[in-house]
């Protein structure tokens, strides 16, 4: 604030040098992200539409989403990124307080309770920590001197910890390693020595074996060991893994045509219209699709890492990284699990799987990175 | 505070660290394509592309059958016996249609049963994936079911059978089961021709099992062959018609009818009662879907003395005018005596079938060679099973001994001791007819036909025996019943006593005649078998002689058959007189 008074105040860095304010420069606007983004989501409609079937109202659900998610995207790319920052403790505290609500008094379907209810509204508390805890760990290395010293990177891991944790007691594996991914993305690229990765590393292999052993469950268990041996239990633990590779499988390179896989269109494919949604653009669109839309993902994603580079603001550019690799991550892990090479874990297809929350969080998170991009106007303006 | 927070980063830090970043993401990006290729399009990678299209369509493509249209069967005119129909089968998947449970009233009342029933249905089958709800219904009928879209509820085309000759070709064709798969009769004799093949298509289902579309016809169905059989639907009717009312005229309990063409030992009609009726099998009585004429074995009594007859002229040791003395009218043989209804005095040959003499059939039969009557009847067909193929066809017991007792050579004169089926009575009289010449008998026309001739009796005997036939049904005669106005008709009579627990009965008979018209140059033989006629009359001059004279007499006008007395000059003349006086 103090700066920007103080820039008004020189003469000749006003009106003379810039140009116009005109509207583009007032929003906060990335426009080749902009656009990447409407074309993945109008895409992923696209995908979706063949993957519901008959079942249209998920299609309805998930333009109104749509919407809703393009009008948080512009609302959160408007705030400073001050404000972000200012207001990253309460976020970090208030979330991780709702995790703590749904352990006991959280509703849930299929043996994992996610949810809260507010007077009959029903959300998913780890998709807020999706956003806060990137937020609060860049905001607190924000104000440390870097790189990072020991106890910086043990409060930081704390910070990440707690929340991962809680999300892991749902149980939600999938949306933990997110969360945890997303912290430790901040962390390196907050200039973490790497012989504090190497020995995490090893004390991560060292780990291992207890792990195995005490910290997972048994359906998760199942779930590794089919990624190892995919035809060991083919009608049980094996179906999906097998019923989607069938479905990319005869797929082939040009595929059957939209709206004419045989896998999906039938039944066949479980989940098609969420986690497994990329079988079905493999089998209708064929490896083409698959890579078009694998290439609309990697220039989001080259887009974002070139915000975080060019970021003026430690700040910026953790918090840039961070929300560009952990999309990344969703991407790997999806594309990688429906595929047979990583084990199943609940992560949907970024902006394509049906989920009104996810996307809503996904855009906020390009809001922000949008907001990221544009912080260089708002000191310029 | 505008110094720290505007930090400039430190330089060194994190440009190489994003270039780390990059190059991961940029190994990432490429395993995932690799390994996306490797599945989509890379050829012979082990359980790559080819073999997860295999599993895919695995899922997706069956086979499904297309009935075949079962083949009809026709009389020797082409008249239909039996036909199929189209028809529709509604059925259901109890699993899908459990989860529809609020349309299940609905369901209930297109179908016409009740909801409880279709529950109670539903509940017995909720473990598997297929059961009836209506079977063989009119296509439009089905439609108006399906029309509710009901999830879980299928159709499926099917052939009825039909036959339009009810229950008076009912023994002879047989019927199918609701699956139309012969059961009975010719239905099951010829069922792998008529049945054809069914074809093969291959469709597209989803997950539930609904067709989702036609991709191919794998194999046309193939319909089965149609099948003609010797019978004359109306002499069949003719017979039906005779045979009833004297089976009901005389209170029996059953009998049968053969009527076979002489000249080709074809079976053009064969009846039976009780009958039933094909179509509506459930109203019929156990038993009386038998083929009584060529499943069951009886003992033909006095009928076979024509035969007898046949083996006596043979050994030429007799003529039809040798005289026996069959006074005083009984006689003992062997602890048992035969009596005659009264003292015949002296008969020969002739005389013995005409009156049926037991006392002189039992002379005759002690001065035979112990074999040789029972060498004739197994010459004749007997003994041994006609060749028609019918399901169940006996073949009759005729014993053969090393050491005949004197009764057994008796009996078997007078025709116990053996039993025929009423087929191989008309086939042996077939033999006398056709001038001792054994034909083949048939049910059906075309290349399952067998054509044997075979001269088993000297001409000489055979139209000896004829000629003595003929007084049978003269005025003198047992047989006279049997007579048809101008025609000769050549035939013998039978009453035997029937077995029972106790030996024969003295109450309970069998009437039989068998014989053939004309007897010249006989066109049809027949053979009638009336059990137990309830009534004072049992004799088989009573009881099955007049059904063959009534048969005959509408027969020959049907076949158009000219009346001897036409074809004899003489008695030509005769008649046109008679007529010319009648008309001044």
């Amino acid at each position: 604030m103090a700066k920007r008074d103080f820039m008004r105040r020189l003469p000749g860095m006003g009106s003379e040098l810039r140009r116009p304010a005109s509207v583009w420069r007032r929003l906060h606007i990335d426009l080749p992200l902009l656009l990447l983004l409407m074309a993945l989501a109008a895409f992923g409609l696209t995908i979706l539409y063949s993957a519901a079937g008959d079942e249209l109202h998920y299609v309805k659900r998930q333009s109104v989403f749509m919407v809703l998610a393009f009008v948080t995207f512009f609302v959160a790319a408007q705030v400073p990124l001050d404000i972000y920052r200012r207001w990253s403790p309460w976020f970090y505290l208030l979330g991780t307080a709702m995790l703590v609500a749904v352990l006991f008094v959280g509703v849930g379907a299929k043996g994992a309770q996610r949810w809260l209810e507010v007077g009959g509204f029903r959300f998913q508390p780890s998709e807020a920590l999706k956003l806060a805890v990137p937020i609060a760990v860049a905001a607190f290395l924000h104000k440390r001197s870097l790189p990072p010293g020991f106890l910086t990177v043990f409060t930081t891991l704390l910070i990440i910890a707690v929340p991962a944790a809680l999300i892991v007691r749902q149980p939600d594996l999938g949306t933990s390693i997110l969360i945890a991914a997303s912290g430790i993305f901040a962390l390196y690229l907050s200039g973490l020595s790497w012989k504090m990765i190497g020995s995490a590393v090893g004390m991560l292999l060292l780990a291992a074996w207890p792990i195995w052993q005490w910290g997972l469950r048994d359906y998760q268990k199942q779930r590794i060991m089919t990624l190892f041996d995919p035809d060991a239990d083919r009608l049980g633990a094996g179906w999906n893994i097998f019923q989607s590779k069938a479905a990319i499988g005869s797929g082939g390179l040009t595929g059957k045509g939209y709206m004419a896989g045989t896998q999906s269109q039938l039944d066949f494919l479980p989940e098609s219209h969420t986690d497994f949604i990329i079988a079905v653009l493999a089998e209708e669109w064929g490896l083409r699709g698959v890579l078009l839309l694998l290439l609309l993902y990697v220039l989001i994603v080259a887009r974002g890492i070139y915000i975080s580079f060019v970021a003026q603001t430690v700040f910026g550019r953790l918090l840039a990284g961070s929300i560009t690799l952990t999309f990344f991550v969703y991407i790997f892990v999806n594309i990688g699990m429906v595929t047979g090479l990583l084990p199943v874990v609940g992560v949907p297809l970024p902006l394509v799987s049906h989920g009104g929350t996810s996307v809503i969080t996904l855009m906020a998170g390009f809001g922000i990175l949008m907001a990221v991009a544009t912080e260089q106007r708002r000191l310029t303006i | 505070m505008g110094a720290t927070k505007v930090k400039q980063i430190q330089p060194g830090i994190p440009r190489w660290r994003f270039a780390l970043v990059a190059a991961c993401l940029v190994v990432m990006c490429g395993a995932l394509v690799v390994h996306l290729a490797k599945l989509q399009v890379v050829p012979s990678e082990d359980r790559g592309f080819e073999f997860l299209q295999e599993e895919g369509r695995a899922r997706t493509l069956r086979t499904e059958s297309i009935a075949a249209y079962r083949g009809s069967i026709v009389d020797r005119n082409g008249e239909q016996l039996a036909v199929s129909t189209p028809v529709s089968t509604v059925w259901a998947n109890p699993k899908q249609l459990a989860q529809a449970a609020d349309r299940l009233p609905q369901l209930a009342s297109a179908l016409g049963m009740s909801e409880k029933a279709l529950r109670a249905k539903l509940k017995n089958y909720r473990n598997k994936e297929f059961m009836y709800l209506k079977r063989r219904v009119d296509p439009s009928e089905a439609q108006q079911v399906l029309a509710l879209d009901v999830p879980g509820v299928f159709e499926r085309s099917e052939y009825r059978r039909y036959y339009p000759a009810g229950e008076v070709a009912a023994h002879i064709v047989g019927f199918t089961d609701i699956d139309d798969r012969g059961q009975e009769g010719m239905e099951l004799a010829f069922d792998e021709w008529l049945n054809g093949t069914p074809g093969k298509k291959r469709v597209v289902k989803d997950l539930k099992g609904r067709v989702v579309q036609d991709l191919a016809l794998l194999e046309e169905a193939q319909p089965g062959g149609n099948l003609q059989l010797t019978i004359d639907l109306r002499l069949q009717y003719l017979a039906y018609r005779e045979l009833k009312a004297a089976v009901a005229e005389n209170n029996a309990s059953s009998g049968s009818m053969v009527i076979l063409d002489a000249d080709t030992g074809d079976v053009l009609a064969m009846v039976n009662q009780p009958s039933f009726n094909p179509n509506d099998r459930k109203t019929a009585k156990p038993g009386t879907t038998r083929n009584r004429a060529i499943t069951d074995q009886i003992e033909p009594g006095s009928v076979m003395k024509a035969l007898t007859m046949m083996a006596a002229l043979e050994s030429g040791r007799f003529t039809p005018a040798s005289v026996f003395q069959t006074s005083p009218g009984w006689i003992h043989i062997g602890g048992k005596t035969f009596k005659d209804p009264v003292n015949y005095g002296s008969l020969d040959l002739a005389g013995i079938l005409m009156k049926s003499s037991q006392v002189g059939t039992t002379k005759l039969a002690m001065e035979l060679e112990p074999d040789a009557v029972r060498d004739l009847f197994y010459r004749a067909g007997l003994g041994e099973s006609v060749g028609t193929g019918f399901p169940g066809e006996s073949a009759g017991k005729l014993p053969s001994r090393t050491r005949w007792h004197p009764v057994e050579r008796a009996n078997f004169a007078f025709g116990y001791g053996l039993t025929v089926s009423a087929l191989q009575l008309a086939q042996a009289y077939n033999v006398i007819a056709n001038k001792g010449v054994k034909k083949s008998v048939n049910l059906v026309v075309g290349d399952a036909a067998v054509h044997t001739e075979e001269q088993v009796v000297e001409e000489k005997v055979a139209k000896q025996v004829v000629r003595m036939m003929t007084t049978v049904t003269g005025d003198a005669g047992t047989g006279k019943r049997a007579r048809v106005e101008g025609y000769t008709v050549a035939g013998k009579t039978g009453t035997a006593r029937k077995v029972t627990s106790k030996g024969y009965s003295e109450d309970r008979h069998r009437s039989v005649f068998a014989g053939f018209i004309p007897a010249d140059e006989p066109r049809l033989v027949a053979a009638i078998v009336v059990e137990d006629p309830g009534n004072e009359k049992y004799h088989g001059g009573d009881v099955a002689a007049p059904v063959f004279g009534k048969v005959m007499e509408s027969a020959m006008r049907m076949l158009g058959e000219s009346p001897e007395s036409d074809r004899d000059p003489a008695k030509q003349l005769a008649a046109q007189v008679q007529k010319r006086e009648t008309a001044i």
